[in-house]
Order: C-alpha cells, then structure tokens, then sequence
C-alpha cells in the first residue's frame, strides 16, 4: 500500500466529517435560532379555543332584569360520524325536504370540514324539543348550547340595543380583538357598554391532530383562562314607566324621555314606532331585521336622541330666563297681545286672543303668548348693553348652549346628535350679513334654525327644575363589580352648572309661570291633582319633502315638564310627531307617565285617558306613499340585478298601485293598515276593573267562608257571582267601595264572570 | 482460520456490535414514539406483533440471529461466494421487470402473496459491495489503469442503471457511494473533485438568477486570469485552460442544466429538487403541468410522499420546534399527531429532533459518527484488500444513506425516499444493513488473515 492511500482514508473521515457538520449547522439553526418553526409548530398542533362568557344583564332601578340571557340549541354536524340516518324523518322533523337537506350537507361548509359544522342555527324551542327527543336516531348531529339575549318585558328595544355578528369594520377598529363570529353590542346600551357587558373570554388550548380533529388538553390545562362572567348594569330605567311609555307612543312617530334631575338618570326613553327586541335575537332574527330595517317609519331609530325637532313653545321658559337674567324683562313685564305681533313689520299671529293674557311673565308662560316671547327674544339680541345684535346673538347662544342645547349631551347610548342653535355664522350665510333680529324672531318661540332632541328638551327641563345645573343624562348607575371611580362613567358626576348664574328668583318666576301652565293655562288637560307640576306645552311646525313638495303637516305636539316643583324627581319631554297642539297629545301622554312615576299607579278616573291616549293613532298618511315608493323602488332594482321583473311589475299594475295607495277610510291598503293596526294590548281601564272585581270578590268569598264556615260550599255553581251578589249586601256594598266608579261604568259582566272564576 | 478457534467471539470487535445494538433499539423507540397512542397497553403492543414498533423488534431478533450464523460462517466464504452473489442480484434485478409491483411510485418490489415484498436494488447493495471489494482485491487488478477504473465502475453502475429503470432513483443514487471506495483503491481525486464542483454548479444554477450566476461565473475567470497573470505570461495553456472551464461551465449552467430538466428528469422529479432547495417549481407549460399532475395522482394511492414540499414543511416544523433540548419522549405536537407523513420510516430522523432537542440530535449523530469513524479505523487495520475494500464499502453506504436522510429531513437534500440505517421501520432495510455490518465483524475477525 502505497502512502497516498493513508492519506486518503483521512479524505474520507475529513468527508465523513465534514458532512456532519454542515448537518449539525443546519441543525443549529434549526432548532436554536430560528423562532419561525416553533410557532408554526404551535399554528400546527394547538388550537386556541374561545370560551365565551355570558354577557352582562342590565337591570333597571328596582333590580328587575330588563335584558337577560337565555340558552338556545344550534344543531351541529359532524359530517364524517353521519350514517345512515333516516333523511326522511330527519327532513321532517327540520321542516325542509331532502333537497335542501342534501344542498346543505354537500356544500362546502359542511362537507369539507372535520369538525362539527352548524347545521342550523337557534332551533325554535318547538324545533328543539322535536330535535332532543330524536337525537340518538341521528348519528353524527348534536345540539350545541347556544347563550341568546333575552327580554321579559319586551320593551326598551332601542336604548338596550341589540347583538349581533361582527362585521369587518369592527375586527379591523378592535385590532384583531374580536374574531370572525364573536358577537358584539350593535346598538344601544349593548354597544356603549360593550366592554363591561362581555365580559373576559376565555381560553382553552387543545391539542389538534393533522385531520385538525381536536386530540386532548393541552398540558392538563396549564395554560387554559377561564372565561369571566360579563358584568351586569344597573340602570335608572323604571321598567314599569317604560312599558307605559311605550304603550302611550302606540301607533305614533315620537319619542319620549324621562330623566332624574338630580342626577341626570334616564328613567324611561321611548320611541315610535318600537318593535319587539326579541324578534332580534331567536332563529328569525335575520328577517324580522330586514323588515325593521325597510320599514319607512323607521322602528330601529331611536328618535329620542336621533330626532330632531323645533323645540316650539317648550323653548319659551329657558327664553324668559334669559330674558329676565339679562334684565331686559322683569316679572312684571307684560305685553299687550290681542292674537298678533306687529313688532316686525309682518303681522304674527298668537294663539291667545284674550286680552290681558300676557299682563305680566308668569301670565306669558302660562298662556304661552307669542308676541310675548317674539319680544323678549329681540330684547335680548337689540340688549343695548351689547350694541349689535351680533354680539346680542353670540351672548344668547351661549345662554341657550348652557341649557345643554345645540351639541351633543354625551348620554351613554352610541350615534347621538346634537341639535341646532344657529350662531352669526349661519345668518351671514344666508343673509349675506343683512339680518337684524326680525329676521329670526320666531326663534324666540323655538322655531326657525331651532332643532332640538327630545332628550335634549327633557335635559333642558332638568335645568329649570335643578335652577341651574343638570348632569349629562345617562342610563347606567353602576357597573357591578366595578371600582367607585370607574372611567366609563365618571363622566356623568361632572355637574354643569353655566347657567347657574341665572339668579334663583328668576328660576322662581318661571317655574311659577310653568305651575301656572298646567293651572291656568295652555296645559291644564296635564293637570294632576295634588301634584305641583311645572310644565310647557309646545306646538311645533311640521313641513314634509314629499314628492319633491314642500307640504305642511300637522303640527308636532311637544309637551316638557317636571314635577314636583319641590325637590322634582322627574323631568320628561314628550313629542308625538302630528299630533296637533301641545295639549291633544303629548301633555296627556305626560301628565299619565308623570302621576305613573311619582304615584306608582294612574288613577281609576284618568284610566279612560291612557285607553284613549293608547289608542290614539297619529301615523301619517304620507308613510303609506314613502313605503310604496321605496319598496318599487327596491323591486326594480332587484329586477335589475336579476333580470326577474315580475316583482317589478306588479308595482306597475294600476288596479295594484291603486290600491296600495288608497288611503281613504274604506281603502284594502295593507300599507295603510299596517299603520292603522289596533294597540295589541288589554283596555286599562277594563283590566283594572277586572282586578278590582276579583279582589273584592276574594275578599268576600274569604269573608264568607269566615262567617258561615260550614253552611254552603263555595263549589256551587261555576257562576259564583251570581251566588255573591244575591246573598250579601254588604259585600256588594263593599264592592262599591274599593272602586266607587267601576261598578257604574262596567257594562261587561263577562269580566266579572272570568274573574270570580279565578 | 476460524475452525482453529471454535469460540466466534475470537476477534470480534464488540464496538461495532454495541454500536448496532444501540442504534436498533433507538428506532424501535423512535417508532414507538411515533406510533403509540395514549391509553394504548405498552406490553400488549409490543407482543401482538400488530403494531409496527413490534415488529421492528421483531425483525431486530432476526437480524441478531442472521448476524450470529454470519459470525459462524467463514470468511472465505464471502470471498468465495462475491462474484456469484452478484451475478445471482443481477438476476433478481432483471427478474423484477415483469414481476413487479407498484408501490408508492416504485417498480422496484417483488411480492410473494401479501405479508413479504423483496426489493432487489436494496438488497443489491450487499452484492456489489462484495463483488467490488472481489475485483479490487484480485491480484491481477492494476487499479491505476484506467481500463480497471471502468471495470469497477460499471460493477457499481450496472445495478444503478437497472433501479433508475424501475423508478426507484433514491436507491439507485446509493451506488454512487461506492466511488468512495475506488477513491480511496486509486481512483483519481479529479473524478470526485470534477463530480462535486458540477453539482455544486447545477445547485447554484437553479438558485441564482441566470444572467447573475453568468456574471458570478465571468468574475471568477477574470479573477483567475488575473491572479494567475504571471503563470499566464509563461504559458499561454493556462488561460486557454481558464478559458475552456469558463465556457463549460456556462454552458452547464446555461444549457445542460435546463435541457436535462425538461427533457431527461420527469417533472415530479424536477418538482422535488426545487422543493429540496426551497423554491417553488413553476411548470413551464400545460403539457408539463398535466404530466406532473397525472403523477401525483398516480402516486397519490398512499396518500403520502406525493407532496414533498409538505413533507419538508412539516419535518423542519417538527425538528426546528425542539429546540435546545427537546419536547421529551411522547411529548412532540408534531411528531405525535401525525402531522410529519412518513414518520416512521424516512422521516423518523423528526422524532428525535422534535423529542430530544439539538443536543439529543447531536449525540444521535455522534453515535452515527462514532460508527463510520470505527468503520475506517478497522477498514485500515485490515491486511487483505478484500476486507478494506469491504469496509469501505460498508462506511459509504452508512455515509450516503445516514447524510442524505438527514439533510432530507432538515431540507438540504431533495427527498429521494432513503431509510435511515438501522432506525427506519422497515424489515428488509434493517436486515441489509445487519448483514452487511456483521459481515464485516466477520471479516474483521479474521483480519490478520489475507483473503482473496
């Protein structure tokens, strides 16, 4: 052997060598410095699973539940364990047929994925009862707990909101918070509070194989969080005041706002038309929401902050207070008014007529006198202290900005809008500098550039009730489990107090010339016996684009009060959209909340007033037109996209058109019935005397018993009545008694009958 | 020799035995890991001889009374029986042609009735490793003439051609590791130095950007005339000889290279190499696409190796997330639920990187070192050629097998589907491998002695 060959053999272990290294290397890099494949380890082979809390409840003032949370049933499928299952049963049970049962598990969602897929989601509870009790027929198919939102009083729809999936817009804002299929607050105090209301979810990590079926546990749950509880709301709300809220805005477009001046809690916020919350969360929920959502009269909008209105005459106190705090008026101011102004060259004209109405401020407010305001409130812009009405203009605006008016409020619930007070600005727009204070005069009775929310109204009278301060109206008391100084709602402490400069006096005249209001004046209809209410009644101008027309309606009826005038516990604003003056409609709806709220119940007497009051319609006719338009609108436009214009067509019908838009008494419109639709509730009245029948009737049967305990068995007949009335006097004059005025005006002895029955 | 010593642990060496013994129970481990699921009865497994890890065990026990009747058996033997042996493989290789049956993308295996499968071409390895260890050792060889060279070659050769013919490339690739051998019997340092430059040439051609590596390529030749300026002025030869590699090599890169990738490689092939280098392979045309298309879906019937680019993907996932020191035994995510396809057979390199981390993979790979070193040392110790040559032999098919499963599994190789000596499940592999090894020890117990 030849020496070369031993240096050769080296080669080879320098070879051997060598290609190890370039492989410990690799290895090195690998496994030390590279981070890249850990992660992709974990991507691989862990699965975060979210455990989802349930979400908050919100409770109202008496901790009744006014939003709660219910289990509904999805039912899943894993598509690789379904064998042999009878479809046809199955189709059965689900309502479908085995064409659509075949589509959805051969679609891709289904098909495709290894793990349990829903099959259909929130089962109607008939559905689900259906489903359990055949389950095991069905191999393959689970019923997956679902948590939904509930409502027992099926009321407060647009302040509570709703839930629903998250949309792109909402994972890009969170940052990749939420995920794909979460559900969050849409709306209402669901989404203010969202973050207190969902609460911490939680984590579990699974170990997944590569059929990402999931294995096991993961490190026996070292790593797992568990899911937090969201945490519940206590609210201001008066549920009970809110129900009857709603009740009295039926068949109307309005809003109506309850708030605790001193504290600037929401009592109670309606709007009208309102719809059932629930419907927004069981297995229609996807339909009932369209339909909502095309609906012209607009159900989902919350008019009580997202309604703008002139403020009319409800304007006129926070005026007089200017008026007297700037010195150009003084209690004893009056003004000789006959039914017109002629202070601007053009003849205004005034409600009242009686001479002497407007004698002196109180009287003014009270009569709410038009000419009286037009005046003050050119007072206040021509105040020769400021020598324009410019600075006279800005010097006001900041008067009525105190008031809460013309921005914002800040209450807890999303997309509120501000309102309107004009400044300089805009009448040098329009005017090209050339006004003087003619031009906007009927500001002075909340007209003209004026826009104020229901809210807003409702805050104002806070003010004039507090003689100077309000706190930001909001619904949320507490959060449970919250620290005292939580930030979300430290913002409602802050006391706003500008126009607290205005001199108790002058807060004291006006509050008597709003007293006077509901005594002598434009409001006595609100009248409640024994309760000092301060209030303004207020009729507002009412002009519809409607075909490309400007037409005048009839008027808004707003009617703003507080009571009592001694330490007020309620402050409410009340507009139903065409109900004429201030007194028909809002002051009635007001005066029945207000006695609801500080008495606990409405007396026997005024029962008459909330039956006429609920079912008093004042949906106007033009809605029938708009709903026309827009649904013709929309089936052309889905005649377009689809090329199917049979839809499309129809609304070109004559005889249909005709129909449809027939809005005289005798017409089939169901356009015009659904606006037309009868209060789906019990008579007040009826149901009141209904109970009081039944306790009386209780009391006498226990009374009864008591006396003559073993003579005569109650069990005698089913018409016990009969039996009562012809035994003992006494107890039908008992009877008579407990409800001095039922018995007379009862005409229907079928109540009576049904409530002995009881 | 041997008859003279009755007892067979005369002159054995024990290292390479322990070392075998050690490495076999590493891959029963390793596939148990794989394969065994919680709740599964340990014991129960291993007896049933239902599960793979069970019969790996089984085959060990085989193996090690194979390997003791090799111990009995005489060396001379092996000398004796190399040529026939070969011819004997040869036949079996060509018999293999119409009895063949496809499994997983290969025509390389014989199957008699369901239970046992033969493959020749892994088989072949042992033959033509005695056989040229036979040619080299003959007295009449004159290994430095070239007509030897060729002889030697085409024993390699032969049998590589015929497993590129039956699909099965990952093996047939193993024969080259003979030219080890031959280097260290003679053969000119230029084949192996001319072999390794090419390739790296054909790695760096399908890396780099064309005109780039062209201009890489220029600059280097501009370099050497520069440097060799001097040796230039002397004679001209040298920068013809510059010349002349420049435009080879731009050609290859240029050329060759392309040409033998569209028409001499299959595209699952081509599909492979561009995944073993991290690049995605883009098909020229339709034609291209279909046919690679209509492989894997040919290949597609074990549900595996069809997707190499996963396979990669996931065995770094499963090595690079071990870390320092591992997951533990039973503990890897990616090893335990499958994610790695193959896992018990040529990527059950995975288990170990994922289960015991860098430093566990390294001390596996020592013990891989520790072997071939062994194997050189003994190889030098021995007086016959015929027992070097062997020895050589041995340490090269290890080498290949061990460095090309590995980079497989860490993505520096392209997968061509080569067990891991000794480790991968697999009855045939490790029965080969045995045999080869305790021939070895055989032979090595005889080294004083000088075998023809």
């Amino acid at each position: 052997m030849s020496v070369f060959n031993q240096s050769r053999s080296n080669i080879i272990r320098l070879i051997f060598a060598g290609l190890f290294l370039i492989i410990s290397v690799q290895l090195f890099h690998l496994q030390i410095i590279s981070k890249k494949y850990k992660l992709q380890a974990q991507a691989n082979a862990l699965f975060r699973k979210s455990v989802y809390p349930t979400r908050g409840i919100i409770y109202d003032r008496k901790g009744k539940a006014i939003l709660n949370n219910t289990i509904f049933y999805d039912l899943v499928v894993t598509p690789s364990q379904v064998k042999n299952i009878d479809t046809a049963y199955f189709c059965q049970l689900m309502n479908i047929d085995t064409a659509e049962f075949r589509r959805r598990m051969t679609g891709p969602k289904i098909k495709n994925s290894p793990r349990a897929v829903t099959f259909q989601d929130l089962l109607a509870p008939d559905m689900y009862a259906r489903m359990e009790e055949n389950l095991w027929k069905f191999p393959g198919f689970n019923l997956q707990e679902r948590p939904v939102r509930i409502y027992p009083y099926n009321a407060a729809a647009q302040v509570t909101g709703y839930v629903g999936e998250v949309d792109s817009a909402i994972l890009r804002r969170s940052n990749n918070f939420y995920q794909l299929g979460d559900y969050v607050g849409r709306s209402g105090l669901e989404q203010s509070y969202e973050k207190a209301l969902m609460g911490q979810r939680g984590t579990e990590y699974w170990l997944k194989d590569n059929k990402n079926q999931l294995v096991e546990r993961y490190q026996d749950k070292a790593l797992d969080t568990p899911a937090v509880a969201g945490k519940n709301l206590n609210t201001y709300l008066d549920i009970d005041l809110q129900q009857l809220a709603e009740r009295l805005l039926y068949g109307k477009t309005g809003a109506i706002v309850c708030i605790e001046p001193s504290t600037g809690g929401i009592l109670a916020m309606a709007s009208g038309p309102t719809y059932d919350p629930n419907s927004l969360t069981g297995p229609d929920k996807q339909a009932n929401y369209a339909k909502l959502a095309l609906d012209v009269s607009g159900p989902l909008l919350n008019r009580a902050i997202k309604g703008q209105y002139p403020p009319g005459s409800t304007y006129k106190p926070l005026g007089a207070l200017i008026g007297l705090d700037e010195g150009v008026i003084t209690p004893a101011s009056g003004i000789d008014c006959r039914g017109f102004y002629y202070g601007c060259g053009e003849v205004r004209k005034c409600d009242e007529h009686e001479p002497g109405h407007a004698a002196n401020l109180r009287l003014a407010i009270a009569h709410s006198c038009n000419s009286f305001f037009y005046n003050t409130f050119r007072l206040e812009l021509d105040n020769p202290e400021f020598h324009s009405p410019r600075i006279g203009l800005m010097r006001w605006k900041e008067y009525v900005n105190g008031f809460g008016l013309g921005h914002r409020l800040g209450v807890d619930l999303p997309s509120e809008d501000g309102g309107n007070i004009p400044d300089t600005a805009a009448y040098d727009k329009d005017y090209h500098h050339a006004w003087n204070s003619c031009t906007m005069v009927t500001m002075g009775i909340g007209q003209d550039k004026m826009q104020e929310t229901p809210l807003q109204i409702a805050n104002s009278m806070c003010v004039v009730a507090n003689k100077g301060f309000y706190y930001t109206p909001h619904f949320v008391r507490d959060i449970e489990g919250s620290p005292e100084d939580d930030t979300l709602l430290s913002r409602f402490h802050v006391k706003h107090q500008s126009v607290s400069r205005i001199s108790e006096d002058d807060y004291d005249v006006v509050q008597s010339g709003m007293q006077g209001v509901v005594e002598i004046g434009t409001g006595r209809v609100a009248r409640i016996p024994g309760i000092d209410m301060c209030a303004k009644t207020g009729t507002a101008e009412n002009k519809q684009v409607i075909d490309g027309r400007v037409v005048r309606l009839r008027t808004h009826s707003i009617f703003a009060a507080f009571a009592p005038r001694e330490n007020p516990r309620i402050a409410i604003a009340v507009i139903v959209e065409n109900g004429g003056y201030g007194k028909d409609a809002a002051a009635p709806i007001a005066s029945l909340l207000v006695e609801k709220y500080l008495r606990d119940t409405i007396a026997t007497d005024r029962l008459e007033l909330e039956d006429e009051m609920t079912n008093k319609n004042t949906m106007p006719r033009y809605l029938v037109r708009k709903q026309f338009k827009a649904d013709s609108a929309r089936a052309a436009e889905y005649a377009d996209e689809t090329g199917d214009s049979s839809r499309w067509l129809k609304y070109q019908t004559p005889s249909f058109r005709y129909m449809m838009l027939d809005t005289s008494d005798n017409s089939k419109s169901p356009l015009l019935a659904n606006l037309r639709k009868p209060a789906p509730y019990k008579s007040a009245l009826a149901e009141r005397l209904a109970r009081i029948r039944a306790q009386a009737a209780a009391q006498q049967r226990a009374a009864d018993t008591n006396q003559q305990p073993s003579q005569q068995p109650i069990q005698q007949s089913p018409s016990g009545d009969t039996i009562v009335r012809r035994r003992s006097p006494r107890t039908v004059k008992r009877d008579s008694v407990a409800a001095p005025n039922a018995t007379p005006s009862s005409p229907n002895t079928p109540v009576l009958k049904d409530t002995t029955q009881q | 020799m041997s008859q003279r010593n009755p007892t067979i642990s005369k002159g054995i060496d024990w290292s390479l035995v322990w070392i075998w013994f050690t490495l076999c129970v590493i891959g029963i481990t390793c596939i148990f890991a794989a394969s065994w699921h919680e709740g599964d009865n340990v014991v129960q497994g291993f007896l049933s001889l239902k599960t793979d890890y069970s019969r790996q065990l089984l085959f060990l026990v085989i193996a090690g009374i194979v390997g003791t009747f090799i111990l009995l058996t005489d060396s001379k033997f092996f000398t004796a029986t190399a040529n026939l042996g070969y011819a004997f493989g040869i036949f079996l290789l060509l018999l293999v042609f119409p009895f063949h049956t496809r499994v997983k993308g290969t025509e390389s295996i014989i199957r008699f009735g369901s239970a046992f499968q033969l493959q020749p071409i892994d088989l072949m390895k042992l033959f033509v490793n005695l056989a040229l260890a036979k040619y080299l050792s003959r007295v009449e060889t004159n290994f430095t003439r070239p007509r030897a060279q060729l002889i030697a070659s085409l024993i390699v050769l032969v049998p590589a051609a015929l497993g590129k013919l039956q699909d099965e490339t990952g093996l047939a690739l193993v024969y080259f590791s003979f030219f080890l051998v031959m280097f260290r019997e003679g053969l000119p340092p230029s084949v192996l130095i001319i072999g390794f430059t090419f390739s790296v040439l054909v790695v760096a051609t399908l890396l780099m950007e064309p005109n780039t590596l062209a201009l890489v390529l220029t600059g280097i030749a501009v370099l050497a005339i520069y440097f060799l300026r001097k040796a230039i002025k002397r004679s001209r030869n040298v920068l013809v000889v510059i010349v002349g590699l420049w435009v080879v090599c731009v050609g290859v890169q240029r050329f060759v290279v392309p040409w033998t990738f569209h028409h001499v490689f299959k595209p699952y092939q081509v599909k492979r190499i561009y995944d073993a280098i991290g690049k995605d392979y883009v098909p020229e045309n339709q034609a291209v696409e279909a046919a690679l298309e209509s492989e894997q879906k040919s290949s597609n019937k074990k549900s595996s190796s069809n997707n190499n680019n996963y396979n990669v993907k996931q065995s770094k996932i499963a090595i690079g997330s071990g870390g320092l020191i591992g997951k533990g035994l039973l503990k890897g995510t990616q090893t335990r639920y499958d994610f790695v396809p193959e896992q018990k057979t040529d990527f059950i390199f995975c288990t170990i990187g994922e289960g015991f981390g860098f430093l566990g993979s390294l001390a596996f790979l020592g013990i891989y070192v520790v072997l071939l070193m062994r194997i050189v040392t003994i190889a030098e110790r021995q007086r016959s050629v015929f027992s070097r040559c062997y020895a050589y032999g041995v340490a090269s098919v290890l080498f290949f097998h061990i460095t090309i499963n590995v980079c497989m599994t860490i993505g520096l190789a392209p997968v061509i589907g080569i067990p891991l000596p000794f480790v991968s499940y697999g009855g045939t592999s490790l029965l080969t491998f045995s045999v080869m090894l305790f021939i070895l020890v055989r032979l090595d117990a005889d080294r004083q002695m000088v075998l023809r």
